[in-house]
């Protein structure tokens, strides 16, 4: 409930400041429908402000559902979008896409500029990275082995985007890094539309896990011994949790840290392993942190927007360590 | 001994068991002809690496069998689903639990999970069986606490009433007092003992506890390298049958101590 609270402030807050100022007596009449006298504050507000929001609100959801899964099907506090190397898997799809350009030059280089192809190219990405950890993980059964062979997908990724890196030209190079930074604007309200369905799919493919994911706390053999289809719940999880990296990683970049995060200061928070609590509770807290993240970055009447990632590294990593500092320990 | 079909809850017809390799199949034990009575403590007793694991694995379903049938309830196990199965077997398990926020009420809770709905809710009548196994278990005073402060031995008994809140006919527990102290391990064997007796429920035990084994189990089964010996622990001391779970010659079973000692 508080976090309710706290996301409808902040969602506020986060539209209310930017690069240009706005009083918030007009940030809600725009918002309300209501004719605002300045009607460039109205078009900034409902064009760029708001969709921005929105999708800060989605990526914090998104990627924090996905690292709370993540941990409870591996076991492993540690584990994330990012080290299972679906992150990665995306990172290579769209440095094969910019980068590769510029080596075979051509035709490719004009489809390097366009948004709707980087989205298709990081989707893809993460989508084979996460299909190969899926075909692994049927042979090993260990989810200990999974979670090293998913760093070792995303070295082999790091290695290929440094070889493309290498052999390609500056300007794609810097393009690339841009892209790296993580943004959450540029997206018009089509884009939104294609974002927030997929979100959704992703959503209802995590109802049905809720109640096998409380039983996976005791381990796999337990759960299967209290009728968990062990096989079931981990295709589902593994396609929510690719559903999210991916769109997320398309629209918005590689943003770090929330998936680890997030589910981590819930979890020590309300101390529960429920996931019927946890799951909406760290979904609103990775939304909540993106939201302060977003509000911080763009610098509030500057004109400089900061690196997203940069920022929310900066804001959680300081929090973990002085949550675990105090708590000592970092449970599922 | 000619029993009644009614009691009996699990029962074997020429089960193989082991391992499929790609080399063909790696026979543990095979010819296994048992039955599992209603109401009886029955205990599992061989020497480390015989199989003891691999035939429980085998009864839950854990584990393929080679060949043979397992009939639970006059119902082959192969057309049980896992959900039917988890309301007719319970297991407890030597693995750790993964370190988490769980307290005991919700670990005994989960137990309830092949008869709750998609997402878990507890019924009346899954509160009533939960409050009733930890009344049986006496765990009243602990319900509140997070699994990770526990003892060993009150884990273990955590575990055994999370077994009975999910009302199987039948519990399986592999080596349940590994790890605890000589108190512990006669508590934990009292307390299967009677939940054996008084609630009616068939209880399978491994262990290496021979002593405790012989002097509560209703029916000892012997796991040697050939086949499996079973019978009541009092005729299997009186006929000797029982020196044939160790293969060295220096290893006798002492009647009067009733436990294993060097010659």
């Amino acid at each position: 409930m508080l976090f309710f609270l706290l996301l409808a402030a902040l969602f506020i807050l986060n539209i209310s400041l930017g690069s240009v100022d706005i009083p918030l007596k007009a940030v809600f009449k725009s918002l309300g429908n209501q004719t605002v006298a300045n009607e460039t504050w109205n078009y900034i507000i409902l064009n760029y402000r708001l969709p921005k929001a929105i999708t800060a609100i989605l990526v914090g959801c998104g990627l924090s559902i996905s690292g709370l899964l993540m941990q409870t099907l591996f076991r492993n506090p540690l584990a994330g979008p990012y080290v299972l190397g679906i992150s990665s898997g995306a990172s290579l799809g769209v440095a094969i896409l910019i980068l590769g350009s510029s080596i075979l030059g051509g035709i490719f280089s004009g489809w390097a500029q366009s948004q709707f192809l980087i989205s298709i190219a990081a989707s893809a990405g993460s989508f084979l990275v996460l299909f190969a950890v899926m075909v692994v993980s049927k042979q090993v059964k260990n989810t200990m082995s999974i979670l090293i062979i998913g760093l070792m997908f995303s070295s082999l990724t790091s290695a290929v985007i440094s070889i493309l890196a290498y052999f390609s030209s500056a300007e794609n190079l810097q393009q690339y890094m841009f892209w790296g930074f993580g943004s959450l604007g540029n997206l018009t309200w089509n884009e939104l539309l294609i974002f927030s369905s997929i979100f959704i799919l992703a959503c209802f493919l995590i109802l049905p896990v809720i109640k096998p994911l409380n039983s996976l706390l005791l381990g796999e053999n337990y759960a299967k011994s209290i009728g968990i289809n062990i096989q079931k719940t981990k295709n589902l999880i593994l396609m929510a949790t690719s559903l999210f990296t991916g769109v997320i990683t398309a629209f918005a970049g590689p943003i770090a840290f929330i998936g680890l995060a997030a589910p981590h200061i819930t979890k020590l928070i309300l101390k529960t392993s429920n996931h019927k609590l946890l799951l909406p509770a760290s979904a609103l807290l990775g939304a909540n942190i993106m939201l302060i993240s977003d509000t911080i970055a763009q610098l509030p009447n500057t004109q400089y927007t900061l690196p997203i990632n940069a920022i929310t590294t900066m804001f959680g990593a300081p929090i973990v360590i002085w949550l675990l500092v105090r708590k000592k320990k970092m449970v599922l | 001994m000619l029993k009644n079909d009614e009691h009996i809850v699990l029962k074997t017809a020429d089960l193989s068991i082991g391992y499929l390799t790609k080399h063909g199949d790696r026979v543990i034990a095979d010819q296994i002809n048992l039955s599992l009575p209603k109401g009886k403590l029955t205990c599992l007793v061989g020497k480390n690496g015989i199989g003891k694991s691999t035939l429980l694995r085998t009864f839950s379903k854990m584990q393929p069998k080679l060949s043979g049938s397992i009939q639970l309830e006059n119902q082959n196990i192969d057309d049980i689903s896992g959900v039917e199965l988890a309301k007719k077997i319970s297991l407890v398990l030597t693995e750790r639990i993964p370190s988490s926020n769980l307290t005991v009420f919700e670990l005994i809770a989960l137990g309830r999970q092949p008869y709750t709905n998609w997402i878990g809710k507890l019924t009346k009548q899954d509160i009533n069986f939960i409050h009733l196994a930890i009344e049986q278990t006496h765990l009243k005073d602990l319900v509140n606490q997070r699994c990770d402060e526990l003892s060993d031995g009150q884990l273990q008994r955590v575990m055994i009433c999370r077994a009975l809140a999910q009302h199987t006919d039948l519990i399986i527990l592999d080596e349940p007092t590994a790890h605890l102290d000589i108190q512990h391990k006669i508590e934990t064997f009292k307390l299967l003992s009677n939940i054996a007796k008084d609630l009616n429920r068939s209880v399978l035990l491994s262990t290496h506890e021979i002593q405790l084994a012989t002097q509560m189990a209703d029916q000892l089964w012997l796991m040697t390298k050939d086949k499996i010996i079973t019978g009541e622990p009092k005729d299997l001391i009186e006929s000797d049958k029982i020196n044939l779970l160790f293969d060295s010659k220096s290893i006798i079973f002492d009647k009067e101590s009733n436990q294993f000692i060097m010659k």
